[in-house]
């Protein structure tokens, strides 16, 4: 309940504390395994596995923001794409503007493809991302935004369960059908790409890339501390309240729906964050992202990690992507199965996901029968 | 149609805690409350009887701003606050509490917390976001903890309780909550005798105070709550007086009691 003994209760939770261990040692020895040691040591991480470990901590951070809404607050969205989607298109479209004069057409100020489609001006809605403060504004503000009236409507309605991921799935579907036509000026279904410069910097050079890796370690864990935070407090204890007695919770004066519609616009902004360091690493943002199979996915990660924990989340967004890079290059057919079957298995069979194992060992050997599922990170038992 | 039934004068009626008058909810063509009126003062333990499908379930209901009567006027305080326009939390933060029929405790928190949940402070987010009890709340929520004999258990989920334990911690969770009227389900199932008798004396202690709604089907309960009592039939009061009055009236006898 104190604040002040805050990180003294974050760091006796041993999850958390492997979490961010985990994540300062990553910071530390990428970086350097990469940039000191020479290239034809087996300790040397190619530039490019960098930038791949980069774009897992990206989801990490997504799967993170899914699991503060759907683990601690109950709302299993189906759509949480989009809000990664919008913040990777919000910093695009500065890094779009930071081109310059080096597109393909040598446009002072118009992107290639609206130079393309003979626009003569740059809409109104592109103003103001040259700026990177701006911008960074707007990677939080957009989503959050979208979250709020999205949320205000869907929470004042009390619209939950399955009803609310299916509206949740539609959202990101209209998004995607949007964001895919040309005269939207997003690039259509090419989306943004070609970019060349962060901040002035190189966006290909192998320092960048570091940068980049050790901003995502750095989002990811305060991203963590953050939930962390907002779930020590009293709110966090009303959230779960809201998330297993809703009408209980109302009937003690609190309102829900503002309760949930703050978690979902921090959890979108979160997931914006997300999409706005992935698009540089990966160098593109395209419709694609906002297709409704991605934001399963990250359901999915979410369930394999393991519910209500947040390091879960962040450790089942790595592995299932670690499995997908290896899967989609070995036996690229195979996967979309093996996709499904872990999600199969992980239902019926793990329902806590892999931060789970103690708590399966301690019920195969102890069949204790009265245990409690308990999400909360305050697990004794580890 | 929508004149009170009850003889109050405009006296008694200024003083209410609680008034109802010709409340009428239908579901699908069933007349759950028909025309019920009913007042409550200040301070006053009542008991509410009736068998089941009386209504007395969605009167609560009503109270509360669950349902939205189709008719009549629901009042608190002194007939100024007009229930009938407002949400749940909007009755909870006037400071009426209830407590279910069905115990709903926050299985998975502690004890303590779903007192610190219930506990009377400001129920916006950004208050919660910075809330830390004060030394009186801690002391309240200790002694409260202590009178529903959960002081040694309260670190234990919720979860973990008996049923009548929870029915306990829920009435523990009105006192925190410091209600002015406690709307109370059904308090003594899953109660030993023992644990009934002391909730009959909980409860006579807490009304005078505080106004308390009871709602029981036991009528030992009743009879040692030694308050007014309400008998409610087919949605509205079918007589009203004191345990040994209702128990010889005899259309209650022919509707309840003989069955």
């Amino acid at each position: 309940m104190q604040t002040n003994s805050f990180f003294n209760t974050l760091l006796a939770d041993s999850g958390a504390r492997w979490f961010l261990g985990c994540l300062l040692a990553l910071v530390t020895l990428v970086p350097i395994l990469n940039g000191l040691v020479s290239q034809d040591s087996v300790l040397h991480i190619p530039t490019y596995a960098v930038s791949l470990m980069g774009k897992y901590l990206c989801f990490a951070l997504l799967a993170l923001s899914l699991d503060l809404v759907w683990g601690y607050c109950g709302i299993l969205s189906l759509g949480h794409g989009a809000f990664f989607a919008l913040g990777g298109y919000a910093f695009g479209m500065h890094l779009m503007r930071e081109i310059g004069e080096r597109g393909v057409y040598g446009h002072p100020v118009l992107p290639d493809f609206m130079v393309f489609l003979n626009w003569e001006n740059l809409p109104w809605y592109w103003w103001g991302f040259d700026s990177f403060i701006f911008s960074i504004l707007m990677v939080l503000l957009i989503p959050g935004l979208l979250a709020l009236v999205f949320g205000w409507f869907a929470f004042r309605s009390r619209v939950t369960g399955v009803y609310l991921s299916i509206i949740t799935q539609a959202l990101t579907y209209a998004l995607m059908l949007a964001f895919f036509l040309n005269e939207l000026g997003f690039g259509g279904n090419n989306g943004l790409t070609d970019f060349k410069d962060v901040l002035g910097i190189e966006i290909q050079a192998d320092s960048t890339r570091r940068g980049l890796f050790i901003i995502s370690a750095l989002a990811l864990a305060g991203g963590f501390v953050l939930c962390r935070w907002l779930l020590k407090t009293h709110y966090g204890k009303v959230l779960l309240a809201v998330r297993d007695a809703e009408s209980r919770s109302r009937f003690l004066g609190y309102r829900t729906a503002n309760y949930k519609l703050f978690a979902f616009v921090v959890a979108a902004m979160l997931a914006g964050l997300a999409g706005a360091l992935y698009v540089p690493q990966v160098g593109i943002i395209n419709p694609g992202e906002f297709s409704p199979l991605n934001s399963i996915e990250i359901v999915i990660w979410v369930a394999v990690g393991g519910r209500g924990t947040l390091y879960g989340a962040a450790l089942g967004a790595i592995v299932v992507n670690l499995a997908k890079t290896w899967f989609t290059g070995a036996m690229p057919e195979l996967w979309l199965f093996v996709l499904g079957g872990m999600f199969v298995v992980v239902t019926v069979l793990l329902p806590r996901g892999i931060v789970g194992i103690q708590f399966y060992r301690d019920k195969l050997f102890q069949h204790r029968l009265k245990t409690p599922l308990k999400p909360s990170g305050s697990e004794s038992s580890s | 149609m929508n004149q009170p039934v009850l003889a109050y004068g405009e006296k008694i009626l200024n003083e209410s805690i609680l008034y109802l008058d010709g409340v009428t909810v239908t579901f699908d063509g069933f007349r759950a409350l028909n025309n019920l009126s009913i007042l409550l003062e200040h301070g006053e333990l009542r008991a509410i009887i009736g068998p089941n499908g009386a209504g007395k379930t969605t009167m609560m209901d009503v109270i509360t701003g669950k349902i939205r009567p189709d008719q009549g006027d629901v009042f608190y305080h002194n007939q100024t606050i007009n229930l009938a326009t407002l949400d749940e939390s909007e009755i909870a933060q006037l400071g009426i509490g209830r407590k279910f029929q069905k115990p709903t405790v926050f299985e998975q928190q502690s004890i303590s917390d779903n007192l610190y949940l219930a506990l009377k402070a400001n129920r916006g987010i950004w208050a919660a976001l910075s809330f830390k009890p004060s030394r009186t709340q801690q002391e309240l929520v200790e002694q409260v903890l202590e009178r529903i004999r959960l002081i040694e258990r309260q670190n234990d989920p919720a979860g973990s309780l008996s049923h009548g334990q929870k029915q306990w911690l829920e009435i523990g969770m009105l006192l925190v909550q410091d209600a002015q009227l406690l709307l109370v389900d059904e308090p003594a199932a899953g109660m030993t005798d023992s644990e009934t008798e002391q909730t009959a004396e909980l409860l006579q202690e807490i009304s005078g105070t505080k106004s308390v709604m009871v709602v029981e089907h036991d009528m030992e309960f009743v009879k040692a709550l030694d308050c007014r009592v309400s008998v409610l039939h087919e949605g509205s009061v079918l007589a009203e007086g004191t345990h040994s009055e209702v128990q010889s009236n005899a259309t209650v006898i022919e509707v309840y009691l003989g069955r």
